[in-house]
């Protein structure tokens, strides 16, 4: 169990269709399945609403962080944040990175999600504020660990 | 945060108001497991727990450099993540491991896993055709 998502996928399109698709924000809504109100922009929040079926009333709201041209398409947001009562602006996002690869069919692209070990900042003790919070090691590391040093 | 530690046993896991929607309150109890796990001696803790029968503090100090009083506060944090229940019986306080939040959060990341599969699987039909 790892604290992120990680998907690795081949496209049989060019780089620079791949990355029309990600970073044009009307051909990221038609796959992504929402309606943005603007242009992507580094640093800016991207705004807009979820088109697909019955969730109609969520919000799209993302943190757009990094547009490295066909390579690099990052944001943040809050993966749970559906209900249009709840102010989820305090509570710390995880980042989704979308990466491209040039291959000999195509294009490669990875695609993390990240940052689901952070807790949000209020619940946060202050005692374990220094812990680094990774969570990376699966169980099997772990048991392995503890095998060395009982 | 008091210094007595978990004297009084209580359960700390529904600490969120009721005026927070549940799929916060979820993903904040998520976020909790992970960063519990976030750190070796509690992940010793959880390996400890999770092979056998509830221990209390002694036995689970017992072979570790960390006095009692760390283990506590380690064993605190567990327990405010859901994945320890403290358990009196007479005077000693036990602690058993509880498989749940660690079930939930596997099944979360599956899910937007899931989520992602399915985005992705857009995203290819939409550059490939």
């Amino acid at each position: 169990m790892q604290d992120r998502v990680e998907k690795r996928l081949e496209l049989k399109a060019p780089v620079s269709r791949v990355w029309q698709a990600l970073t044009d924000y009307r051909q990221f809504g038609e796959w992504f399945q929402v309606k943005i109100d603007g242009p992507f922009v580094a640093g800016e929040v991207s705004r807009g609403h979820i088109t697909y079926p019955g969730y109609e009333h969520v919000r799209w709201e993302a943190v757009i962080q990094k547009i490295e041209p066909q390579r690099l398409f990052s944001f943040t947001w809050h993966p749970y944040a559906i209900d249009p009562k709840v102010d989820y602006s305090n509570e710390t996002p995880t980042l989704v990175e979308f990466r491209l690869e040039k291959t000999a069919s195509g294009t490669l692209l990875l695609l993390t999600e990240s940052g689901f070990d952070k807790v949000p900042g209020h619940r946060r003790e202050e005692a374990y504020r220094k812990n680094d919070g990774g969570w990376t090691q699966q169980m099997q590391n772990i048991e392995k660990y503890v095998a060395e040093k009982p | 945060m008091t210094g007595a530690g978990l004297s009084r046993c209580r359960t700390l896991r529904n600490m969120s108001p009721r005026s927070r929607s549940r799929e916060r309150a979820r993903f904040e109890a998520q976020a909790e497991v992970f960063a519990a796990l976030g750190d070796q001696t509690r992940l010793l803790l959880v390996v400890k727990l999770a092979a056998g029968k509830p221990q209390s503090i002694a036995q689970l100090t017992a072979g570790s450099r960390l006095t009692r009083q760390a283990i506590t506060k380690h064993l605190r944090v567990l327990e405010r993540a859901g994945m320890v229940r403290c358990a009196r019986s007479g005077r000693e306080r036990r602690f058993a491991f509880n498989p749940r939040p660690m079930e939930e959060l596997r099944e979360y990341l599956e899910g937007v896993s899931a989520q992602w599969d399915e985005a992705l699987g857009r995203l290819q039909a939409f550059v490939e055709a």
